[in-house]
């Protein structure tokens, strides 16, 4: 493989863990590796991007507040279709890299392959791996028609690891007219106070679903997590009935996590909540139903009440100290 | 205003899922029913459509065997009409071939704002919609967890990593949705009577003007190479707590050393 581009988003302190795997991963498979990225400071990025492998960045530039997915799609279309194409570009699987992803797709008319989890290369072609029916099963793909081919990735799919190459070099590469397409623009922005480490980066992950019955009932799930110096998590029912904010949420549709320890309180265990889960080292589960599926991938299954065990577990750790 | 609402009708998740053997795609011989994600879609299309005078939904779907349970089901909820694609030569489409069809027909409707859901139960692609918008040449917003239009703008809250971005794009837009954002209402017993006699145009691809060369598994530009059973996750101990359910987890935090 030639060359690969990366869709490169930041966060508030430089790329996202996601794009920097993502790098790490378009590194092993191809010998020039290059990132397209977004915003009003992107020669800042330069040196991160640079350091995971990246030797250069297409700048789309300020997008003034329209959301990404139409102007760098857009400034994506214009390369590939002016003659300059990749082999492949990988898109992280977050908002708008999936949003990037749709529009790329159907400006280039190429199908894109989504809730990749794996890849590698063979004869000269790149190879998925999806996983299926919960992660229970793993299906691999690959694209039949002339590229560059799509990818949207998961989340810790990869891990990241810097190469050391110097600041790559900053190319314009500005969206051009998006007309009609570009017309959905960001008027506010609204942060949760967040506290404690990332729900994707802590090493200690407590999650809670209905079976707490109550939103209440989940500042025990908090005080747990606080006591191990953890992130609190959620299923999507509890999000959904509005028990807890949705970035709280582990599984398909939110996050991916893959801490050392993992703890379910209450969570059936849902396919789609385990798909989000089931990389962690080890996972605790709290569940008063015997025959939950949560207890299939549990290391330690507690078959009880969570209105007694969490307690007891808290006051427990309290008197450690 | 019109308002398109997407829907996917899908095999019953309750039911155990299989794939076909020989083309390794989902199995969807069976009945298929509307997608839960899909009915938010609805609900939300149905409530801001009574927010603008002179409004109306219309349900889009494509689904095989000319199905028409799911589209029933969001007629009964109150929809005016829908419209079905439905052509032996769909079997197999990936995203994009999906996405061409249902903007083709969504189109038909003339829309001032379609929804859809964020992703679908059974395929979650999660891109057929961003497709669509893109090639109806519309703005679109993804995960709005709140949706409001005065029929000339859509405002949404869209959810983000830290929370959620008021965003504001003016119509015709596309929206998805999450599931949450409104409750959808049971079909009542009139809404299931009215729903029989509502119009549903069935459409073929010859309707549409679309290629069957370029859909389907005849055009479909991926394979699925082979489907393997995941590495499994052995089962450890359960044990029923008799009172020592948690001093059993504080052995287990200590052993794994994150206490
Ligand atoms: C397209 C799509 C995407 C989805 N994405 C996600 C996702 O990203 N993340 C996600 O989590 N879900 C997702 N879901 C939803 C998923 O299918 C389940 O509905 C959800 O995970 C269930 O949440 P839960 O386990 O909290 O609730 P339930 O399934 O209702 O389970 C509650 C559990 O609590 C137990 N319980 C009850 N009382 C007690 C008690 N006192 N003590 C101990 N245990 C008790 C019960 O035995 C039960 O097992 C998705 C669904 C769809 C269709
Ligand atoms: N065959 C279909 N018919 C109607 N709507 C669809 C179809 N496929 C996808 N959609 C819409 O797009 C959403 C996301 O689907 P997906 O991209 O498969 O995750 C669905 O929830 C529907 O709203």
């Amino acid at each position: 493989m030639d060359r690969i581009w990366v869709l490169a988003e930041a966060g508030e302190s430089g790329p996202t863990p996601l794009t920097l795997e993502l790098l790490t991963a378009a590194r092993s498979l191809a010998s020039t590796v290059e990132a397209v990225a977004w915003g009003g400071d992107t020669a800042s990025l330069a040196a991160p991007l640079g350091e995971y492998g990246a030797t250069k960045v297409y700048d789309v530039g300020d997008l003034g507040g329209s959301l990404p997915g139409a102007p760098v799609a857009s400034a994506v279309a214009a390369r590939v279709l002016g003659g300059d194409a990749p082999d492949a570009v990988l898109l992280p699987a977050s908002y708008d890299g999936r949003d990037v992803a749709g529009r790329l797709s159907a400006k280039l008319d190429r199908p894109v392959l989504t809730n990749v989890t794996g890849l590698r290369e063979a004869d000269g072609a790149l190879v998925t791996e999806h996983p299926v029916f919960g992660g229970t099963q793993i299906a691999s793909a690959r694209f039949t028609a002339e590229g560059p081919g799509l990818f949207v990735i998961r989340a810790k799919s990869f891990t990241a690891e810097p190469a050391g190459g110097g600041p790559a070099e900053v190319v314009s590469a500005p969206a051009g007219d998006t007309g009609a397409t570009g017309g959905a623009v960001i008027r506010d922005r609204h942060a949760e106070a967040a506290s404690g480490p990332k729900l994707d980066e802590a090493a200690v992950v407590v999650s809670g679903g209905r079976g707490l019955g109550g939103a209440d009932a989940y500042a025990l799930v908090e005080e747990l997590a606080s006591l191990l110096h953890g992130a609190a998590g959620a299923s999507r029912a509890i999000v959904d009935a509005g028990w807890v904010p949705y970035s709280h949420q582990v599984g398909q549709t939110g996050k991916t996590v893959k801490p050392t320890v993992y703890v379910a309180a209450g969570i059936s265990g849902a396919t789609q909540h385990l798909v989000g889960m089931k990389g962690s080292k080890n996972i605790v589960a709290i569940n008063k139903d015997q025959e939950a599926p949560i207890f299939s991938v549990a290391d330690l299954g507690i078959v009880g009440d969570v209105h007694k065990v969490l307690p007891a577990l808290i006051e427990a750790l309290k008197q450690r100290g | 205003m019109n308002v398109v609402a997407c829907v996917k009708q899908i095999p019953d998740p309750a039911a155990p899922a299989s794939l076909d053997p020989s083309t390794r795609t989902l199995d969807r011989s069976g009945k298929l029913i509307l997608d839960d994600s899909d009915s938010y879609g609805v609900e939300m299309a149905l409530q801001l459509a009574g927010n603008v005078e002179g409004s109306e939904v219309t349900i889009v779907s494509m689904a095989p065997g000319g199905e028409t349970a799911g589209l029933r089901t969001a007629l009964a909820m109150g929809a005016a009409r829908a419209i079905l694609v439905s052509d032996d030569a769909l079997a197999g489409s990936d995203a994009l071939s999906t996405a061409k069809v249902l903007a083709a027909a969504i189109k038909r409707a003339e829309p001032d704002l379609v929804i859809a859901a964020t992703e679908s139960t059974d395929g979650y692609t999660g891109t057929v919609p961003v497709q669509v918008a893109e090639l109806l040449g519309m703005p679109s917003v993804t995960f709005a967890k709140s949706v409001v239009t005065d029929g000339a703008t859509v405002k949404v809250e869209r959810q983000t990593e830290a929370g959620y971005d008021d965003v504001e794009s003016p119509l015709p837009a596309l929206v998805t949705v999450t599931a949450g954002v409104v409750e959808p209402r049971y079909p009542s017993f009139k809404g299931i009577m009215a729903a029989k006699s509502k119009p549903v145009e069935v459409l073929t691809l010859a309707d549409l003007g679309i290629d069957p060369a370029q859909v389907g598994a005849a055009g479909a530009r991926q394979e699925i190479l082979d489907v393997k059973d995941a590495e499994a996750r052995g089962s450890g101990e359960i044990v029923v707590d008799e009172g020592d359910g948690a001093q059993r987890i504080v052995a287990f935090l200590e052993q794994m050393k994150v206490i």
